[in-house]
């Protein structure tokens, strides 16, 4: 870890794990919008992402890694910033030099953490349950219906997309913001800025549509 | 104009300070800022009172000594300009005027508004030169050809005043914008390359030595930088900073 006692080797860390998962957040996107087109693609996607070797064994344990990694770091890097300043200003004006979404990420990644919480408590340790605890034998059929039941109830439907609008805020700034830190600001950046802005809107949209499609449609 | 003033009040470095209320009159619009402080210290002195201690020297914008947080931002409300060189136009009678040391851990407040900017002498030393030999036999500067692009981002880093205004904008009190600015002017010349490996890493070291934070792009400080330094310094320093930790 002694690469990681710099400020700039920490933010290309961050950086580094925030791109990390916003190419699984692009993946996870693509499987669960097969389930409001077609249930049984969704269910084969998902019978092969829970059974196959490298996607439990390998790919799995590194997204794990991934998202562990960048949330302490940002709680790392967010405590050391506000050491940085010990006595607050009784003034300070924000809003006239920044926008809300890159002061507060630790605020949007808090709320994306806890949602996590919720999240492996739906899904993950029950899939985790029944595959390897508990043994039920095989059934590709049985992802869809699991998924629909889920979302019969309001409440988490509507804390599900409550969550994904504070992953747009983190996304609109942290997408591009991690380019930065890598030292990639040139000629191309105002367009990739627009790319990066149109994805930190669309995949968590994506997200809210898919929630509210399946709580409509029981 | 009529203004109520909130000033930041601090015996010395050890003392608890606080905000205190002074009432002023007779402000007129063409008068800067620190005009207008000289105003209010005028009567304070009158009273027998002691005056409020402010940092100033040229000016005229370019020494970088004054400093302030007005109404919650460095250098106050306008854009591209110092202290120095705010004038009292930009507020409207009767307005209340917060005025405050920047703030950071690397900044110690000396006395009222007046901080301790030593952190970024420090950093400057730890690299910002470069070294020649100059007993009788300098090199002209003009003999090595430079390309204009870059002589033009060199110049325009070089501009950097080393005032504070971005570690006190920035909610993580960072010094990036400064920094780069530094490391900037030189990386882009052919006489700044030779040592560009150990400038770049002996600066960073020393601004995180300091204990100033980490970089959160925000880019507040390139709003209310007053010479417009821009945010691609930073994206320079950290590409010098990772090709320099790559070559050991
Ligand atoms: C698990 C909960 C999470 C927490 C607590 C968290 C926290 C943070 C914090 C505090 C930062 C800002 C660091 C700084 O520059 O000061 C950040 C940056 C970032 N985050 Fe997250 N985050 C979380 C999840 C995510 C997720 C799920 C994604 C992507 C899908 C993501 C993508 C990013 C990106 C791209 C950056 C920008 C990195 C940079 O500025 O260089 N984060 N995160
Ligand atoms: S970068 Fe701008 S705000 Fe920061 S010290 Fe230099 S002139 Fe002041
Ligand atoms: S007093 Fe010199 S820049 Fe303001």
């Amino acid at each position: 870890m002694a690469i990681l006692s710099s400020s700039i080797a920490r933010k290309v860390a961050m950086a580094l794990s925030g791109l990390f998962l916003v190419l699984f957040l692009a993946q996870h996107f693509t499987i669960n919008i097969t389930s409001v087109i077609d249930p049984d693609t969704f269910n084969n996607l998902s019978h092969f992402m829970g059974h196959n070797f490298v996607v439990q064994f390998i790919a799995q344990p590194i997204l794990i890694f991934g998202v562990v990694f960048h949330f302490i770091m940002g709680l790392v890097l967010e405590i050391r910033n506000r050491n940085a300043r010990q006595i607050s200003y009784n003034s300070f004006k924000g809003n006239k030099n920044s926008t809300w979404a890159s002061r507060n990420m630790i605020i949007s990644g808090a709320v994306i953490l806890a949602f996590l919480g919720l999240h492996f408590y739906d899904f993950w340790f029950p899939e985790i349950v029944h595959k390897y605890v508990e043994s039920n034998p095989l059934d590709a059929t049985r992802y869809y219906p699991e998924l629909l039941h889920k979302f019969e109830s309001p409440v988490r439907t509507g804390l599900y997309c409550l969550a994904f609008v504070l992953l747009a805020l983190h996304l609109w700034h942290g997408f591009s913001s991690s380019f930065q830190s890598m030292g990639w600001n040139n000629k191309y950046s105002k367009g990739l800025r627009g790319f990066t802005q149109f994805y930190a809107i669309f995949i968590p949209l994506g997200f809210i549509f898919i929630a509210l499609y399946l709580h409509f449609n029981q | 104009m009529k203004l109520t003033l909130k000033i930041w009040r601090q015996k010395n470095n050890k003392a608890k300070g606080e905000l205190k209320t002074y009432p002023i009159d007779g402000i007129e619009g063409d008068m800067s800022f620190l005009e207008m402080l000289d105003v209010l210290n005028e009567g304070l002195i009158n009273k027998g009172e002691e005056p409020v201690v402010f940092d100033h020297d040229c000016r005229e914008g370019i020494c970088g000594s004054c400093s302030l947080q007005i109404n919650g931002e460095p250098h106050g409300p306008d854009r591209l300009v110092t202290t120095c060189q705010l004038h009292m136009r930009m507020f409207n009678d009767g307005d209340t005027i917060v005025i405050e040391p920047f703030r950071a851990k690397a900044f110690p407040v000396i006395k009222d508004l007046v901080v301790d900017r030593s952190s970024f002498d420090r950093i400057q030393q730890a690299g910002g030169f470069i070294s020649v030999n100059t007993s009788g036999n300098t090199i002209d500067a003009n003999s090595i050809p430079v390309n204009k692009h870059d002589a033009d981002e060199s110049f325009n880093a070089a501009t950097c005043i080393g005032c504070g205004a971005c570690v006190a904008a920035c909610k993580n009190a960072s010094a990036m914008l400064f920094t780069s600015a530094k490391v900037s002017q030189f990386a882009l010349l052919p006489q700044g390359r030779i040592e560009a490996t150990e400038r770049v890493l002996n600066m960073v070291a020393q601004m995180d030595k300091e204990g100033f934070g980490n970089c959160t792009n925000t880019g507040a400080c390139e709003i209310e930088c007053p010479k417009g330094i821009s945010l691609e310094n930073i994206a320079r320093m950290n590409r010098e900073y990772l090709s320099a930790s790559l070559e050991g």
